[in-house]
């Protein structure tokens, strides 16, 4: 797919929890094609620590109002500079980039989110709701306070919350939620993304009973686009980039993830 | 209209502009972005005798105006170039050179034998200045006996221009230079990356998994400039400055310090577009300077 770097307006910008904002972005042309599971590479400016660009999961698609959202996560100086934009602001952006979610149709398909995990799901729940799969969500997190938006995903099927603290929804890890017990379970695929820890956990799952598990990486990049060659993962046919060859990964590709996986899924990293 | 044309041994260029192995891909990569036929030339991602898996995930690490990188020379070998990556080459009308890197001398003659036969590579650049592999690589470019045994024993083999990019990692790299001049260089590109180290304090761990890794970028400039100027003054061959080049302004900087082209490298990661606009701002700088040949920017430094 034809990759692009623009200049975004910032249609809205709204804080969800203390270190998460979701941006919601327009352009005066119409935003290029994309699919559930690319990211963008957004530039960051006026940070004095911050040289490279940040990638984020395309969030949300609004085909008719022309927009993207992207959910960003303050951790350092950089994105906290673009959670602190405002409002009628320009964001460059490089994107779409990397390859997304396979889309099943009509089938039984279980998304599973943990923190800001949650990202590229929404996009992804709305096509596969639109491709006529009965869709699932599965959101974790430590805390209440960190579940994100989770609400807005009831419109594309049933939601699940599981928090470690259980101040919301299940408590314990959200490998752990009683969605996940029964030994048969109804999914034909399990998309996931999270922290590692957590989706190696879900990948062991998913193989154990049969069931394809796509997940959603996020390495530390330079340039977005296979060209620097750092943001490399361990797969069966050897180092591949995370940007070009994923980040969406099916877990059997990927060395040490499946049969040989520890299993944890702590939230910490 | 501004003469741009720059002229590197027998190769003509038509801008200053080329592009940093390692940093470019194989051109490809930045096809949606810009017309990579505009600039003077591509040099693209290194070449080894063998595959090489590179080095494990983590790789880079940001660093204050600049980042640290650990690849470790990956790619699928000399014989996957040319079977399979030559052929897409030949879309590009402009200066396509190779990096040409190993671990033997033997490694060396063989990568460039096997490219001596491509007409569309114009020249090969000999990376001996990698700091991010265990054997060869930077060892080759950090004594004069060293580069003089790797220049010359390729010299046999390749009959084009050969460029040879030189490691900022030495004591006098104006002695490097004079010494692949003296064993037959064509050409000297320098500098490749400065050995570095970056440490996650929270976790107590170094955060690459080599430890240490080449530092690249903006943060490196100054260090490049100094030895592109020291360099250009000790040999009579064309020199090509790297080192943290982002702007027209910091390509002249290099020309002037005596930099005949210039290669762009880390700006590509943040600004794909980085290398015509480079070229733009150069055109734009001689028209408010009323230089009407690029050229006489090269060692134009008034000191």
């Amino acid at each position: 797919m034809k990759k692009f770097i623009l200049d975004l307006k910032i249609l809205s910008n709204n804080r969800l929890n203390h270190n998460h904002n979701l941006l919601e972005l327009t352009s005066d042309s119409p935003l290029p094609p994309m699919v559930p599971g690319q990211f963008a590479e957004v530039r960051v400016d006026g940070s004095a620590t911050t040289f490279l660009r940040r990638p984020f999961s395309i969030h949300r698609i609004d085909k008719a109002a022309n927009t993207m959202h992207l959910l960003i996560k303050s951790v350092g100086d950089g994105t906290r500079n673009i959670s602190n934009l405002e409002k009628g602001a320009l964001l460059n952006v490089m994107f779409p980039l990397g390859k997304g979610f396979t889309l099943k149709q009509n089938e039984e398909v279980l998304l599973v989110g943990g923190g800001c995990g949650v990202a590229p799901l929404y996009f992804l729940a709305d096509q596969l709701h639109r491709k006529g799969n009965k869709v699932s969500v599965l959101i974790g997190g430590r805390s209440a306070g960190d579940i994100l938006l989770a609400n807005e995903y009831r419109s594309f099927g049933n939601v699940y919350i599981s928090t470690e603290d259980g101040t919301l929804g299940e408590k314990g890890m959200v490998t752990s939620h009683s969605l996940l017990k029964p030994e048969k379970l109804p999914f034909s695929v399990i998309y996931c993304c999270g922290p590692d820890g957590m989706m190696k956990a879900v990948a062991h799952i998913a193989e154990s009973r049969g069931i394809e598990c796509e997940v959603s990486l996020e390495n530390t990049m330079a340039c977005g686009m296979g060209a620097c060659l750092c943001c490399v993962v361990e797969t069966h046919k050897g180092n591949q980039c995370v940007c070009t060859e994923g980040p969406v990964f099916n877990s059997r590709r990927l060395k040490g993830w499946t049969a040989e996986a520890e299993v944890g899924c702590s939230l910490d990293k | 209209m501004a003469g741009l044309e720059v002229k590197v041994h027998n190769l003509s260029l038509k801008n200053p502009v080329l592009t940093a192995s390692g940093t470019f891909g194989y051109g490809e990569e930045f096809d949606d972005f810009i017309d990579v036929n505009a600039l003077g030339g591509i040099i693209v991602k290194a070449t080894t005798s063998r595959h090489r898996d590179g080095n494990p995930y983590p790789r880079m690490a940001e660093t204050p105006m600049g980042m640290l990188n650990a690849v470790g020379l990956q790619n699928k070998g000399v014989d996957h170039f040319v079977d399979y990556i030559y052929p897409k080459l030949l879309k590009y009308n402009n200066c396509v050179i190779a990096n040409v890197s190993d671990s033997t001398i033997e490694g060396y003659v063989e990568v460039a034998e096997k490219l001596n036969h491509l007409d569309h590579i114009r020249a090969i650049e000999l990376n001996i200045s990698c700091p991010n592999v265990k054997e060869g690589g930077m060892a080759f470019g950090t004594s004069c006996p060293s580069a003089i045994a790797v220049t010359r024993a390729v010299r046999k083999v390749y009959d084009k221009t050969l460029i040879v990019k030189l490691s900022p990692n030495v004591t006098s790299i104006a002695e490097i230079a004079v010494a692949v001049e003296s064993a037959g260089a064509d050409a000297i590109s320098l500098i490749n990356t400065l050995l570095g180290m970056a440490i996650d304090a929270e976790k107590r761990r170094p955060v690459l998994s080599t430890i240490t890794g080449g530092l690249s970028g903006p943060a490196i400039k100054p260090v490049a400039l100094r030895m592109v100027w020291q360099v250009s003054k000790a040999v009579k061959i064309p020199v090509i400055g790297i080192g943290g080049i982002t702007t027209a302004v910091d390509a002249i900087e290099f020309m002037l310090a005596g930099a005949s082209a210039i290669q762009v490298g880390t700006a590509n990661f943040i600004d794909p577009t980085a290398t015509v606009k480079i070229i733009a701002g150069i055109e734009d700088y001689m028209q408010r300077h009323g230089i009407s040949d690029v050229k006489d920017l090269i060692g134009g430094l008034m000191v």
